[in-house]
């Protein structure tokens, strides 16, 4: 007989070893000037090496909101962001950043729009010399054969699995990765977790997901953050102790309907009405 | 086994047809129109339903089609009126499109812009911009820079109003990306709002490609000179009234030149836009 280990949040757990967290995020709150929304409450939490951390919950309940601040591209109202020992205060290198859409550039070609973040930053000779990295990683998500290919021309599926490219390309400390695939249809959805699972274990890459999908986050997690909204807050913490790597007849097995049955029932049934 | 494959396709494969009409290709629908017209205006003249003065007959404006187009080809005064407006159209243009240019970007990239810029272009653009005629002639004389300064004059607003509106185009899932990537403001600017802007900024330029003709030859029925525009009034004057048809027609070509211009230039640049831009023809 398994059970569901709860631990409290901001619990390291026993991922964290003597090794500080890539993320640490403390009393973060923020309020929407604009309209006076408290979005987020007391949100605590850390991410360490190699993990793979979600958060779910309604829509609405600020978890777009958590991920701005952890990228640096929102201010919080209080508390503290620290990524690698550094107070996070404003888009950082070292973050990677995924969106529900693939906002590829139409005038780009694939190639192109993957070394977009290393052009901005660093130049165009920069880009041009990256050129090679990123044909390595169209291949590593199969699309060796569409690097000069104009987006226009790619489904929504390869749209998604080159922005995967764009966001690796800087080789960032962490991914950050907003609904990334909620646009897609259930099957393209399905091969592309199974992708950026393979993905994050190669690399040993830390990934923070925002999901409104409780098998998605069931799926490629390590533990999930149950968030409720008004004011927005995680209720708790889940660990996932599905053995890795996942696959998807797991989605089947009777542990897996107990954990997002367990999550299920802490968000409740009016969140999902 | 299902009984499906007894059904022999001529009794379930059918087709959907098109109305008469709609079936009817481009060329030969354009050539058809055009046929109908002429004949329908070739009988009001030929009836004597509109006096000649009013309306030319088809056969009379061609005669004079031909007379303006000869001496257009042998470069007689008609073709030096034809360049001086074309020039006053080029100059209007080219200085229509910078000066729109920038106060768009002024408008739709700073708050400055936005909050007090736009109110005084608003306000400018709601006026009837022909009144300002007089004081352009009265202030630059009745050489082309006149005409030049109404054209550009009415063909600014549009390309302000669609490079301000441009420059808003981009989602904010883009922005996001960009902020994201460190882009700076000017990065931001030129590598994403621009470029996605830029159908919006044609569809600007074609209004006012439209807007400096009509500026032209305003500026030249009111201030005379040595344009197409002062031919037209000279001849309506005088009653000529096919001489007046034939010359609106040759001007109209140089409309059309360019606006086709901008359309092509737009195709080359835009090249990943093709489909539903507004005014493009084919
Ligand atoms: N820029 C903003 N200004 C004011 N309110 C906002 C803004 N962005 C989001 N909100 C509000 O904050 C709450 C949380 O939004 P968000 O973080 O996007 O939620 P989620 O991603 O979980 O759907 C929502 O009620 C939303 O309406
Ligand atoms: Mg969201």
């Amino acid at each position: 007989m398994t059970t569901i280990v709860i631990p409290r949040p901001g619990d390291p757990g026993p991922a964290a070893s003597t090794e500080r967290p890539v993320y640490e995020i403390q009393r973060l709150s923020k309020t929407y000037a604009r309209n006076e929304l408290v979005a987020l409450q007391g949100v605590n939490l850390s991410l360490h090496r190699g993990e793979f951390v979600s958060v779910v919950g309604s829509s609405g309940c600020g978890k777009s909101t958590l991920l701005k601040i952890m990228a640096g591209l929102l201010p919080p109202t209080t508390g503290r962001v620290v990524l690698e020992g550094k107070p996070v205060l404003g888009p950082r290198a070292d973050i990677g950043m995924m969106f529900q859409q693939a906002t590829l550039l139409p005038w780009k070609t694939t190639l192109e729009n993957i070394v977009l973040p290393i052009e901005i930053r660093n130049g165009r000779s920069a880009a041009k010399a990256a050129s090679g990295r990123a044909l390595e990683l169209l291949r590593l998500v199969g699309l060796g054969d569409f690097a000069n290919v104009y987006p226009g021309e790619l489904s929504g599926g390869m749209a998604q699995r080159a922005s995967i490219c764009r966001m690796l390309v800087a080789d960032p400390a962490v991914l950050l990765l907003d609904e990334p695939f909620s646009a897609l249809d259930e099957l393209t959805r399905d091969f592309m977790n199974m992708e950026l699972q393979r993905i994050c274990m190669e690399r040993q890459a830390t990934a923070f997901l925002v999901t409104h999908s409780l098998a998605e986050a069931v799926i490629l997690s390590d533990r999930i953050l149950v968030m409720k909204p008004r004011p927005g807050r995680v209720i708790e913490e889940v660990k996932i102790d599905l053995p890795r790597p996942r696959t998807l007849e797991m989605i089947n097995t009777p542990r897996f309907g107990e954990i997002v049955a367990h999550i299920r029932d802490l968000l409740g049934k009016e969140a999902f009405v | 086994m299902s009984n499906v494959s007894d059904v022999s396709n001529a009794d379930t494969v059918w087709i959907e047809k098109d109305a008469l009409i709609d079936r009817i290709p481009r060329s030969v629908a354009m050539a058809l129109l055009f046929i109908v017209v002429v004949a329908i205006w070739d009988l009001v003249t030929r009836m004597g339903w509109v006096s000649p003065i009013i309306l030319p007959s088809p056969a009379e404006t061609l005669a004079d089609l031909i007379f303006v187009g000869q001496n257009l080809i042998s470069g007689q005064y008609m073709l030096e009126a034809l360049w001086t407006t074309t020039l006053t159209v080029f100059y209007a243009f080219l200085i229509a499109t910078a000066i729109g240019f920038s106060l768009g970007v002024l408008v739709g990239e700073t708050k400055f812009g936005e909050r007090a810029v736009m109110p005084y272009l608003v306000a400018i653009d709601t006026m009837p911009k022909v009144a300002f005629a007089p004081l352009f002639i009265a202030w630059l004389g009745f050489d082309i820079s006149s005409k030049v300064a109404l054209a550009a004059f009415i063909a600014t607003f549009p390309i302000v109003v669609a490079t301000a509106a441009g420059l808003y185009a981009a989602s904010e899932n883009e922005r996001m990306l960009f902020k994201s990537i460190g882009a700076s403001r000017m990065q931001t600017l030129l590598r994403l709002k621009l470029p996605t802007g830029l159908p919006y900024i044609f569809t600007g330029l074609k209004i006012a490609a439209v807007g400096v003709m009509a500026g032209a030859i305003m500026g030249e029925f009111l201030g005379g000179g040595k344009g197409f525009g002062a031919l037209i009034r000279q001849s309506a004057s005088q009653m000529n009234t096919p001489r007046v048809f034939a010359l609106i027609i040759y001007l109209s070509l140089l409309g059309l030149a360019l606006y086709f211009t901008v359309v092509w230039v737009q195709r080359r640049l835009v090249f990943w836009n093709k489909s539903d831009q507004p005014g493009a023809i084919g």
